[in-house]
């Protein structure tokens, strides 16, 4: 096998521009006016991915525990940031604090247990590892996140009458919305399952196709895709219930009303 | 049971006292009186802004109002109906409430009694909005509360019935030592219940059992 990957000169990289030329075509001639929120995207992705690249290598050349330790703090404030602005309802205050809480606490724990405990990385900041896999982690987890949410508060605004309903009956806050924190549950992390099920058949998946490319083994490519497939599953689930499980009571108030 | 003191609510409701003690009451009043809210209150889903609601002696602001409404039970004006048949629907009530479920034969006999024809394996789906209406009725009839409070109970239920049903529940509440508050438009079931009768105009007590 070659275990050395093929370098990509920014002449050829420059080539693959030529999509984007033909989408703009395409755009223009159907009179979809999308021109600059086109050239806006490719910019971003190219600036932004350039930027993380020299990141990279710096943070690789100079490993240390407290330069891991920032770009995850980034990673992770930036994911908060970007879950809450998915959310297409206005969220209290209170909610959107409970997002960052189980961010944090479910996509950290669960990529800290997955590097430390799973690869068994040494030494535990080793940012080759702890960036790329913290990164997908929290990446899924905000997705997760930012479905069930938005889940929550639309279902919890459309079923106010039948929640007070069953307040009216004696029920209490967990029992009148067991059925919403659950569908909110399952809304999260159905995206993942589904995922799972087509993966290695319909998709090969990125961070398999990026190790195969480099020259690594497509068994062990594979090993660290299954790995991080659970550790996914892992992390949307331990947010999301912690989200939801929290979050609920944010809509009643003390004495078990609906706000 | 309810005695409300110097209750004040935004612009809706000002009540300086009022007392409702009777196994029945109606309360009357033209739309946006404050009726709704009265009952609210009553509930606990509302709290007023000044003053106290006593429940038997007890201030509701102090109690658990998961166990008052366990007490205190209350029907809104939209029927809501759940997923599941009619008999998931008849046991929902016990079952938020935490008391044991209803045996078939006394759901047989709840449906009979709110006229509602159907069998407790139905689906709920295609009811009318009147079925709907009785079968939540029925619901919190099998619930054993202590109070009930409905409101506009017959809004959903054509004229015929409507009679038939509030008759038949208020021989329940009697016949079990119960008490029935509820907020009705309909002069007819009003009329019925004389003695009974609290009205409210613009968020005041204009007359509270003939006084």
């Amino acid at each position: 096998m070659n275990n050395v990957v093929m370098n990509l000169s920014v002449l050829q990289l420059s080539i693959a521009y030529i999509f984007v030329l033909i989408m703009l075509i395409i755009f223009k001639s159907r009179g979809i006016k999308r021109e600059k929120q086109i050239l806006i995207a490719t910019t971003r992705m190219t600036v932004q991915l350039t930027l993380m690249g020299y990141v990279l290598m710096f943070v690789f050349n100079n490993p240390s525990w407290w330069l891991t330790s920032f770009m995850i703090l980034i990673m992770i404030s930036f994911a908060i940031y970007n879950s809450i602005k998915r959310v297409k309802v206005n969220m209290s205050k209170e909610l959107q604090r409970i997002i960052a809480f189980s961010m944090i606490f479910g996509a950290l724990l669960t990529a800290t247990f997955f590097i430390l405990i799973v690869l068994n990385v040494r030494p535990w900041f080793n940012p080759q590892y702890f960036i790329p896999i913290s990164g997908m982690i929290i990446g899924n987890s905000m997705t997760g996140i930012a479905l069930g949410a938005n889940k929550l508060c639309s279902d919890m605004e459309d079923k106010r009458v039948e929640i007070e309903n069953s307040l009216m009956l004696g029920a209490s806050t967990v029992a009148a919305t067991k059925e919403i924190v659950n569908n909110a549950f399952d809304s999260a992390i159905l995206p993942t399952m589904n995922n799972m099920l087509t993966m290695g058949i319909v998709s090969l998946p990125g961070m398999m196709t990026g190790q195969i490319l480099s020259g690594t083994f497509p068994l062990t490519a594979i090993k660290y895709q299954i790995g991080i497939m659970l550790a996914i599953l892992g992390s949307t689930a331990i947010t999301t219930v912690l989200f939801v499980t929290l979050g609920y009571r944010t809509f009643f108030t003390k004495d078990n009303r609906l706000k | 049971m309810f005695e409300v003191q110097s209750m004040k609510f935004k612009d809706i409701l000002d009540i300086p006292q009022l007392c409702i003690n009777k196994p029945i009451t109606c309360i009357v009043g033209s739309s946006g009186s404050g009726k709704t809210t009265l009952l609210r209150m009553l509930n606990c889903l509302t709290v007023p802004d000044a003053g106290t609601i006593l429940y038997k002696g007890e201030d509701v602001s102090k109690m658990d109002t998961i166990k008052l409404r366990r007490n205190v039970v209350m029907l809104g004006q939209t029927p809501v109906i759940y997923s599941g048949s009619i008999e998931d629907n008849l046991q929902i009530g016990l079952e938020f409430s935490k008391k044991l479920p209803a045996s078939k034969a006394s759901m047989k006999e709840t449906l009979e009694r709110v006229e509602l024809n159907k069998q407790l394996t139905d689906r709920c789906s295609n009811l009318s909005g009147g079925e709907k209406q009785r079968l939540c009725l029925a619901r919190v009839m099998l619930m054993d509360a202590d109070t009930y409070l409905l409101d506009e109970p017959s809004a959903a239920l054509d004229k015929e019935t409507e009679q038939f049903i509030i008759e038949n529940f208020s021989k329940f509440v009697l016949e079990n030592n119960k008490q029935l508050i509820m907020v009705t438009h309909s002069e007819q079931i009003a009329e019925k219940f004389p003695d009974s009768i609290i009205r409210i105009e613009k968020g005041e007590v204009m007359e509270a059992y003939n006084e």
